[in-house]
């Protein structure tokens, strides 16, 4: 920082000294790891049941769902934005799917009745957001009621069950032995989600917008377009959720998917995405998905419900997140 | 100059709507105008009117408290053990005994805010999920029913004194003590110099953490009074009771023109916000419409209120030119 | 000589990785202005947090009235009678002026409740004590930077505080407003207060501060009465070597038109706005602050869109609705506020440099990251960046620095034309000299430079053409032959400059 006493010689910069950076962010996925290893173990080791292929491939089921909208809503998040209206994406788009059914279409026609409704759900929290600036979080709050409050005044205490035969393969089908076509959706949507963030000009965008908004603005990213396509991809992946979940449960209540949102974002920011925006990787969320599963499905097996795990998720979220920052006072960021 | 009034008056407006609305509904069925039946409708929105009370303090020091009915419905529970296993204990002691719960588990909360620096939306939505699941651990999954509840319990805030339930009285009471607290009390103030500028905040001698930590106990303390109420009135307690609610807390803030940002906001505003909700909840089954639709209703009229408070938030561009300048 | 009212001595306080202040020493006096000076870095923010109580020291002592005291948190320092007025003035927008400036210790009722109405007469008295003539309950949002400026100050006289803090108190003010706060300033001295006086313009220094204390590195260098210093001494002082503030010197021959802007206006920020601007040629901007020169910069590089009016670049007619097209037509912006719109601060160096290239470095969308490295190797090479790897968070950057990166960002787009809005503001002056010698060096090369500054030295030593702007119109042009300080000042300034121009 000594500027002006130096000669002024041009110096060589390196690109990297050594993997600083690397190393940090590694050091957080290397952290879950390291929970998933233990989930793993205290799981196989507590219960007989657990290290059996069929166990372990019905155990996905718990996590697969969730984590596609976790891969869209983790770039949302980086981007400095949320989007607390997936789930109830899901209850429209389902219902959405329920009501094509009822009319007699045939699968595929049902799927693009289901994609269409995330996608135009997606383009109306994005409109709300990028177009006419709403703060998201008070904006999808909003949009959460509307969506599912469509799903309650088209179904009321009904439900919509008849659904073709060849639609049940989206939540229930197995592509090859113990590996589900939702797994399989799962690992291909994780790996396109990888190079969108990690290997695209776009993916850089969203990490320029989400650190400083306005200096993005200034160096040229359209700031507004890249949140609009954000919002437009977790409505999709939304109306993906939707097709597997209904597929799956094979019926459509308006309570689909409750509460979801806060699990997704629990999620993401157990995956190491920074809610304040600016940082985080899909590796990251990955893990995080798994090791929930897994949690889940371990607790199950131990014959205890599902609301202590939430317990359990609950500590990790807040100790995880806490634990670097009591550490290492400089990763606080004033808000 | 029109927008500065308009700023101010952002209550008037939502009041005139709330009035144009019952207005609107008592043309067609006059009973639901009727004093008993307003009365009614506000005894009904009571807790909501608390809750939105505590969430506001927190919102205006620009954090967000989503546990709070979680923190409701553990405290409810506890309570409600409480008074089953001893069922001496006087109400009195059990409110305090609630507000104490509940403003300890706020504090939890505060704590993480103020000293571990996590964003108050990751901890609270940590907490959130912790005491769901120990109101699970605690009551193994049991139901508390009517039958177990002692007569005293369920019947005081019921009882009626001057036409009105104590529910509602205590409703009233919040209010009076919030609108003083933040337009008449140093602390109130610090919430909106907190929330309108942090950094600023730390030159005039507040201590930020500390004091969100006290919106944090604040709202907690409510929480847990609310949820006394609710299994008294409501005459039972569970692991998923209130689910979702602190969404609808959340909504009537946002309603109630408070801004999610901090700094902007009023008790009469979060009053009215939650007022809005509990009319339109009450009213669809009086006008013959499916109860179905308060979802999607509530989902447009926060929409519309985010919309308006972003429009009267905007900051003017800068006025230059002279022209300009006399024409504004 | 009287007693200091507050002094420092002996006080240290390091960061981890940096040591900001290493045993200095300060005294200020009742009734007399003292003057900081420093280079960026030099600790002089360090030592006002310090003084407000948001840093403990490390080691050393404070003493105020010779007492020895503890700022353990801002309450402390505020009890003990010292206030700070910060360069962007720290107050509550949403709160009404009479708060801004009793928060915190306002008037009680007997119950201990806030006393509205006691808040506003006080306030109401207290501002036309120091002559300013403002609605104790107007929202503070509503007013300009001069009235916030004196809300602040009458924050400082409410709290009857001993030791006013001003810390570049004139960056954002007019002429005239500056004058105002010179007055203001004589009066504070009148009732005693001791005010320490940061600033990096010489002639404020001259002209307010009765003492000056010099600080090098986080080191106390020299302090005594200013007026047994001349500012060549000083300078000497400030970065431990003499230096002649010298601008480039440059060949000036400018070549064809590349941007022509033709009755551009605004609803509210300026109008009628004409200039033609050429290769290889610096156009300065000059005017006061709030003349609207930035707007129409904002506006040319899309971020605002004017109601009127054509910009013509390199003979076609320009449609400008965002940065990216700016950037696509070879317009490019060096904004003002480099913390927020310049650099995003979070990002390493490589990152920041590509940002706007990303379409040249990256193949169908796809990230290449050596092309990434190669340009950002090339750029950052050729403004002589001093960092330790390009993958370094440009947070950790000095100002001059994080500026180089900004400009090295626009290059690797090569632009035609340059936009640099106050290009050295706060940037130390080694770093200062390097950015002039590269703007020399830029123009040399055929760019076309567009230079918003409020530096006059820096207009006149660069331009070679000057615009005056006032009140968000042209007020003149003049070529740079023989311009004088006086002729900027008095055409920015319009009628009733003569304080202004001494």
């Amino acid at each position: 920082m000594s500027d002006a006493s130096s000669t002024p010689q041009p110096r060589h910069i390196p690109d990297t000294l050594g993997t600083r950076w690397g190393r940090r962010l590694r050091s957080w996925e290397t952290l879950l790891i390291a929970v998933l290893i233990a989930v793993f173990t205290i799981n196989a080791l507590s219960s007989p049941y657990f290290l059996n292929a069929w166990n372990l491939s019905d155990a996905t089921f718990n996590f697969t769902e969730k984590a596609m909208i976790a891969f869209a809503m983790a770039m949302l998040v980086i981007a400095g934005e949320i989007d607390l209206s997936v789930a109830a994406i899901i209850a429209l788009a389902s219902t959405a799917m329920g009501h094509a059914a009822t009319l007699g279409f045939g699968t595929p026609a049902l799927v693009a009745v289901g994609l269409l409704t995330g996608l135009a759900c997606g383009a109306f929290n994005g409109l709300l957001v990028a177009r006419f600036n709403l703060p998201s979080i008070v904006a999808t709050i909003g949009t959460m009621s509307l969506f599912r409050g469509i799903s309650f005044i088209v179904l009321g205490d009904k439900a919509y069950t008849e659904y073709p035969d060849s639609f049940a393969f989206f939540g229930q089908g197995y592509v090859w032995w113990v590996i589900s076509f939702e797994l399989v959706l799962f690992a291909v949507l994780a790996l396109l989600f990888w190079v969108l963030l990690h290997r695209t000009s776009f993916g850089r965008a969203v990490y320029a917008v989400g650190n400083n908004p306005t200096a993005a603005l200034f160096s040229g990213i359209r700031v507004a377009r890249v949140k609009f396509m954000l919002f437009l991809l977790t409505g999709l992946t939304s109306g993906i959720a939707a097709v597997c979940l209904t597929a799956r449960l094979g019926s459509t209540r308006p309570s689909i998917a409750f509460g979801w949102e806060l699990e997704i974002v629990t999620m993401v920011v157990l995956g190491g995405v920074n809610i304040l925006g600016g940082s985080g990787s899909i590796g990251g969320v990955v893990l995080a998905a798994i090791i929930m599963g897994l949690v889940t499905f371990g607790f199950g097996l131990m014959n205890v419900p599902g609301i202590v795990m939430s317990i359990f998720i609950g500590l990790l979220l807040i100790a995880v997140i806490g634990i670097p920052r009591l550490v290492s006072p400089q990763s606080r960021r004033v808000e | 100059m029109t927008m500065r009034r308009l700023l101010q008056s952002r209550e008037a407006i939502l009041l005139a709507v709330l009035v144009a609305m019952v207005l609107a509904i008592a043309a067609r069925f006059p009973q639901f105008a009727a004093p008993a039946s307003l009365a009614n409708v506000f005894n009904d929105t009571a807790i909501l009117i608390i809750l939105a009370l505590g969430q506001m303090v927190v919102i205006l020091t620009r954090c967000i408290d989503l546990s709070v009915a979680a923190n409701l419905a553990l405290t409810g529970m506890i309570v409600a053990l409480a008074s089953l296993a001893a069922p001496a204990i006087p109400v009195p002691l059990l409110i305090l005994m609630a507000l104490a719960i509940g403003g300890a588990l706020g504090a939890v909360n505060g704590i993480l805010v103020w000293k571990a620096h996590i964003p108050p939306i990751v901890v609270t939505l940590g907490t959130l999920t912790i005491y769901r699941g120990v109101i699970f651990l605690i009551s193994g999954g049991e139901w508390i029913n009517a039958h177990e509840m002692s007569d005293a319990f369920k019947a005081f805030p019921r009882t009626v004194i001057l036409g009105l339930p104590v529910l509602s009285w205590i409703a009233i009471a919040t209010v009076a003590l919030f609108a003083v607290l933040v337009t008449r009390m140093p602390l109130g103030r610090a919430f909106y110099a907190v929330g309108g500028n942090p950094h600023a905040a730390v030159y005039t001698g507040i201590d930020v953490g500390r004091t969100r930590f006290a919106a944090f106990v604040i709202s907690g303390a409510l929480a847990g009074l609310c949820g006394y109420l609710w299994v008294a009135r409501y005459a039972v307690a569970y692991v998923d009771i209130a689910a979702g609610f602190e969404l609808d807390v959340i909504a009537a803030c946002v309603i109630g023109g408070i801004s999610i940002a901090g700094g902007i906001g009023s008790a009469g505003g979060a009053v009215l916000g939650a007022l809005f909700i509990g009319v339109i909840k009450n009213a669809l089954p009086v006008i013959n419409v499916s109860p179905f639709w308060q979802l999607a209703i509530s989902g447009l009229a926060i929409i519309l209120a985010v919309a308006f408070n972003a429009r009267a938030e905007r900051r003017k561009g800068r006025v230059i030119l002279k022209r300009a300048e006399q024409a504004a | 000589m009287s007693q200091p009212v507050l002094s420092l001595s002996g006080v240290s306080k390091a960061f981890p990785g940096v040591r900001a202040l290493s045993k200095v020493s300060l005294d200020l006096f009742p009734g007399e202005v003292t003057a900081l000076i420093g280079e960026n870095g030099a600790g002089k923010s360090t030592v006002v947090k310090i003084l407000t109580g948001i840093h403990m020291p490390d080691e050393g002592e404070i003493r105020i009235n010779g007492k020895p005291v503890l700022f353990a948190t801002p309450h402390d320092a505020a009890n003990a009678g010292v206030t700070a007025i910060h360069q962007e003035t720290v107050l509550f927008d949403e709160l009404s002026v009479a708060e801004n400036i009793y928060l915190g210790h306002a008037p009680r009722t007997r119950f201990g409740l806030v006393d509205w109405t006691a808040m506003n007469r006080d306030a109401a008295a207290l501002l036309l004590s120091i002559g300013a003539s403002l609605d104790p309950q107007a929202r503070l949002r509503d007013l300009g930077i001069a009235s916030k400026h004196l809300v602040a100050i009458a924050r400082a006289m409410s709290i009857d505080a001993r030791v006013v803090i001003m810390d570049e108190p004139t960056a954002a003010l007019s002429a005239k407003e500056i004058g105002e706060l010179y007055a203001l300033i004589e009066t504070l001295k009148a009732r005693g207060k001791a005010i320490l006086f940061i600033s990096h313009k010489f002639d404020e220094i001259f002209r307010i501060a009765d003492r000056y204390t010099v600080f090098r590195d986080g080191e106390h260098v020299a302090s005594g009465l200013i007026d047994e210093v001349t500012p060549g001494r000083l300078v000497q002082l400030m970065v431990g070597r003499s230096v002649d503030q010298l601008f480039p010197k440059r060949v000036r021959n400018p070549g064809d038109a590349v941007l022509t802007v033709a009755g551009y206006s605004h609803p509210t920020e300026f109008e009628d706005i004409n200039f033609s601007l050429r290769r290889g040629e610096i156009l300065g901007f000059y005017g006061l602050v709030g003349a609207g020169r930035s707007e129409v910069m904002q506006a040319l590089f899309g971020l605002t869109q004017p109601s009127r009016g054509a910009v013509n670049l390199a003979g076609r007619v320009a449609a400008i609705r965002s940065p990216a097209d700016a950037i696509d037509l070879g317009i490019v912006y060096v904004p003002e506020d480099r913390g927020k719109q310049g650099v995003i601060l979070g990002l390493p160096i490589v990152h920041n440099v590509s940002l706007p290239s990303l379409n040249v470095t990256s193949r169908a969308g796809f990230l290449r990251m050596a092309e990434e490295f190669k340009l950002a190797r090339a750029y950052t090479a050729r403004l002589d960046l001093r960092a330790a790897a390009l993958d370094q968070d440009v947070g950790t950057l000095s100002g001059g620095n994080q500026q180089k990166v900004v400009i090295a960002k626009w290059l690797a787009t090569k632009p035609k034309v340059i936009i640099l809005d106050e290009p050295t503001k706060g940037i130390d002056i080694g770093s200062k000299a390097a950015v002039h010698e590269f703007m020399a060096e830029l123009a040399s090369e055929g760019l076309a430079v567009l230079m918003v500054s409020s530096e006059i030295p820096e207009i006149i030593g660069m331009s070679d053409r000057v615009i005056v702007m006032r009140d968000g119109r042209i007020a003149t042009e003049f070529a740079n032959d023989g311009l004088t300080p006086e002729m900027l000042v008095s055409a920015a300034a319009g009628i009733g400059v003569d304080k202004a121009a001494a």
